[in-house]
């Protein structure tokens, strides 16, 4: 009978998925593509806010956008009416998506004639965030109806971020939502996240943020 | 299915080392967890008892899960706390200026095989 041997592994259980999303991120930069991954809770406005979005960049850059839900392809429909290449990626249950889920998905899209890809992850603010699916950047949505506080008690998708956008504004008078209070908590997790406050409904503020994303797209792309 | 996920990206892991090693069967694997990695260790050994039964090589491996406690250092006055009963505000000196030094790992620590 063979012997029982110890085999020290000492490595994060995510190791092995940051060389996978390290690869993805090879093949992106060689094929000139940025990837965006975007985050947020369920009903935060992902899908408008991406509506708004390729509103702005659409004449600009060639975009993608896989659209990740447990089920369904109702966003993809959405996505699909503005004329950009979108496609329905289904998780099969699982909460958020990783490197391999993501090169799949890129597979499918496929990036060969793709500026800017975006990923929208699975309303989530936990999972999503420990899985680098080898976006460039990472943004997330954070909506006014949802609170303030939100930051102190999912801190680690506010560290892993690049920008922070705070959605429906329009509805500022009717919560206790603060501004301020926000921005530090969400600074002090993470000192050189962008915030961008929009309405993707009246479209105030998003000029800054696409403007933010464009830069981000040049830069990577023409580097 | 967090936990899922992770037993999922585990697996896949191990796999790779007992196929490096030339190894045919695993009977535990040691996991390090820390007290605020935001992973419930029975919801993590409940999806592994499952997963692990679907594959050849870790048929009937064990989980073996170490708890890392948590520890948060004050910035402000140098004093470090146990995170857990305390949370981000430093009990010694009131600062908010804090940063967790360990207690979110999911490492791998080793697996016993032959």
């Amino acid at each position: 009978m063979d012997s029982v041997r110890i085999i020290e592994i000492k490595e994060s259980v995510f190791a092995d998925n940051d060389r996978e999303a390290d690869r993805v991120r090879a093949r992106l930069k060689e094929e000139k593509t940025f990837l965006l991954n975007l985050m947020s809770s369920p009903g935060s406005g992902k899908t408008t806010t991406l509506l708004r979005t390729i509103e702005r960049l659409k004449d600009d850059l060639r975009i993608g956008v896989m659209e990740a839900d447990i089920d369904s392809s109702v966003d993809a429909e959405t996505i699909a009416r503005t004329g950009v290449k979108s496609i329905q990626l289904h998780t099969g249950g699982m909460c958020h998506l990783d490197a391999g889920m993501t090169e799949q998905g890129l597979r499918e899209l496929g990036t060969a004639d793709v500026d800017l890809a975006v990923l929208e992850n699975v309303g989530n603010l936990v999972c999503p965030a420990e899985f680098d699916t080898g976006a460039v950047k990472n943004a997330m949505i954070l909506s006014v109806p949802e609170g303030h506080d939100k930051p102190l008690k999912y801190p680690l998708i506010f560290t892993v971020c690049d920008a922070l956008i705070i959605n429906k504004i329009d509805v500022l008078p009717y919560f206790d939502f603060d501004m301020d209070k926000v921005r530090e908590y969400a600074l002090r997790r993470n000192p050189r996240l962008e915030i961008f406050p929009i309405s993707a409904k009246t479209g105030e503020g998003v000029g800054a943020w696409t403007s933010w994303l464009k830069k981000q797209v040049r830069d990577w792309t023409e580097e | 299915m967090h936990e899922l996920g992770i037993v999922f990206h585990m697996i896949k892991t191990v796999g790779r080392i007992a196929e490096e090693n030339a190894l045919t069967s695993v009977s535990s694997v040691t996991l390090e967890l820390g007290e605020v990695s935001g992973v419930i260790p029975h919801e993590l050994t409940s999806c592994w008892d499952w997963a692990a039964a679907q594959t050849e090589i870790l048929k009937g491996a064990e989980l073996k899960i170490e708890t890392i406690p948590a520890v948060t250092l004050c910035e402000s006055c140098d004093h470090t706390y146990p995170t857990v009963p305390q949370g981000r505000i430093c009990p010694r000196c009131g600062s908010g200026e804090t940063v967790l030094v360990r207690g979110n790992e999911i490492n791998l620590k080793e697996i016993e095989a032959c």
